[in-house]
Formats: C-alpha cells, structure tokens, sequence
C-alpha cells in the first residue's frame, strides 16, 4: 500500500459528514439488477450517499463492503472495509470509491461469497484476486488506483458486479453452486 | 451389461444412501453416475447402474426401502445418445416467486436448440433462484440472450446467460 494512495482514501473518509444507517435492500428488488450511472463526486449528494454507506456498512455484523444500490439508490458508489476480514492480505482499511472500473485483474480463484442482499444464499463464484482498480474520491473528485489481492479484491469485485446490476447468484460457478444459509431438519 | 435408472424419493433419514447403494453391491452392480440432494428437505436420489438381473429382481432387493415409505422406482434405460460439442452456458434467474419461470425461461431456450445439462432451483421465502448450465449452438447466443431479455421483462425477474469456462490443466 502506498501511503498516498492510502492517505488520500483516509482524508476522503474523514472528511464525510457524519452517516445515517439506511436499511438494506434484499432481492429481488429491481434496483439490485438495474447498472448504476456514473455520478458526481462533488455532488453533495454523493458524498452524503458515500457517508451513509460507511455508516450502514460499519453497524452490519460481518458487512465488508456495499454499493449504493443495497440502500436503494442507483448511483456508482461503493464503500469497501475488510481490514478486519480473516482472509484479507492487502487491504486499504475503510474507503468510499465513485464511478470506479477494474483496470486488470488476474489471478481467478474460487471461493464462496454471501451477501446481505442476498441472506438466505452463497455460491461459489471465480473472480480475479490481484485487481488494479481505478475510481474517484467522494467530495474531490480526485482519481485514485488501487492495486490489491486477496480479499479485498474479491470485495471489490463483488461491489462493481451490483453496480452493473449482477448479484454473485449470476457468477456462480455452475448449476450447483448456490447453496442455502439454512438447512432443513 | 444392462443399464438401470433407480430413483428413491422421500423423507430423509441417515442410511438411505447406504442402503440403496449396498442393495445394488450385492446384486453385482456398478454405480456409473449418480445425483443426490435434499429437496426441501425430502431425499431426492437418482443413479444409473450396471445390473445384471431384470428390474423385477432389482426392485425386489430393494423392497425394504420402499416398505419404509421410500418411493423407489426402477427403469431399465436406452443405450447413452453420443454426446455432441457445444459452447456451455450459465444459465441464472432469481426473482419474486410466481408459477411459471422455469417453464417461460426453458421454453426460451429449448426453441433455440439449447440443451439443458444441469438445473437446479431454490425457493427462500419469496425469492426464487434458478442455476442451469445450457449447451447451445454457439452462433445462436446472442439471439438467445435477446430472447432471454424479453422474457425476464415479462415475468420482471432477472436473467443472465453468461459463457462457463473450462480451466483445461
């Protein structure tokens, strides 16, 4: 991790205001599968956007990351922290990205994802983990690049997929890779 | 050697597979593929085996199964079709639960040429989820998927048809 990519992302998350807990969307609601458009950084709109999803995603038990369309509102947006995750290596502690894209990735693996959009499923889903990923600051509009593995490149690739409207259930692996939270005794 | 499809349906308990399995051992048969799960809870098997002996005796070893309340069910089957080469697909639909998805999607696909090889579904509360894997004539992909897309309008459910990858090593 650099230190200025990871001060920047810092200064952006301390100088949201302060977050209001908003309730998560669960599917099927249309807007988990609708693409989220590019949006303003500088909006007030999309910081105040930036700033509920950090305060939702930190008083969601196991929450490491949500876009803004689990709180209903279609916008490319996402807040990502799994610093406190097992299975992170690198990671960039709590940030907000607006309008980002994945440069390059590489490195599949396959692991088991759940989502609290989605709580009565996992599945087995293959995503890149060594991403180099590209996106804005809330609030500057300043353009930073993360490059990062493991973990946190498995979230963030979890993140974009709701933001252009696919949930993991469309990248499982196969036709017997969702598996229920719940067992029948 | 002859071929047999043996299904066995019903409420689960520990030692079905065991006994199903052992009942074929002792005829002398030999498990090719097989499929197992719980369906809402029920047991839910089906595997095809090598058995040489007429189904009426198959049936009849596994007797016990069926008295304990077991659906068994016996079938000798046709030699295996040779299998063809095609592009593999995911086929994915989740949405709010209504009669009629499986069917609307699948009627889509099977009037494409597409074949499916794999399916399997789950209701949670109101939400349903279909994986399919689907082969299908590659150069039709793209009308499939247009015709994917009106029918996820219709039934305003989601529905992707994304290419499965094989990792050949």
């Amino acid at each position: 991790v650099t230190s200025t990519v990871a001060q920047q992302l810092a200064q952006a998350l301390a100088a949201l205001p302060p977050g209001r807990v908003r309730e998560v969307v669960r599917a099927p609601h249309p807007v988990l599968s609708a693409p989220c458009p590019h949006v303003d950084p500088e909006d007030p709109a999309t910081v105040e956007l930036a700033a509920d999803l950090v305060a939702t995603m930190r008083v969601s038990p196991g929450c490491v990351g949500l876009a803004a369309n689990q709180l209903g509102v279609c916008a490319h947006v996402f807040s990502l922290d799994v610093s406190a995750h097992p299975k992170t290596r690198v990671h960039h502690g709590a940030f907000v990205l607006v309008n980002a894209a994945i440069l390059a990735g590489s490195r599949n693996e396959r692991a088991r994802e759940g989502c609290m959009s989605v709580p009565d499923f996992t599945g087995e889903v293959k995503r890149p983990t060594r991403i180099t990923v590209s996106g804005q600051l809330p609030g500057t509009g300043e353009q930073v690049t993360i490059t990062t593995d493991a973990f946190e490149a498995r979230a963030i690739g979890h993140e974009l997929d709701h933001l252009a409207g696919y949930l993991f259930l469309d990248r499982v692996a196969g036709a017997h890779h969702v598996y229920p939270r719940k067992t029948y005794q | 050697m002859p071929i047999f499809a043996v299904t066995v349906l019903g409420h689960d308990r520990p030692g079905i597979v065991a006994e199903v399995t052992e009942a074929i051992a002792d005829l002398g048969g030999n498990l090719e593929d097989s499929s197992m799960t719980l369906l809402r809870g029920h047991f839910a098997m089906t595997l095809v085996a090598d058995i040489d002996w007429p189904s009426d005796v198959i049936t009849g070893r596994l007797a016990p199964l069926a008295d304990g309340g077991l659906g068994v069910f016996v079938r000798e089957l046709p030699p295996a079709a040779p299998t063809v080469e095609s592009a593999r697909f995911l086929l994915s639909v989740h949405g709010a639960d209504r009669p009629g998805i499986v069917s609307a999607v699948t009627r889509r696909i099977a009037d494409l040429g597409g074949n499916i090889t794999d399916l399997s579904t789950r209701l949670a509360g109101t939400f349903y989820v279909l994986s399919a894997e689907v082969q299908l004539p590659v150069e039709r992909a793209d009308e499939a998927t247009e015709a994917l897309r009106a029918v996820a309008a219709e039934l305003a459910v989601a529905v992707h048809l994304s290419p499965l990858e094989d990792d050949l090593l």
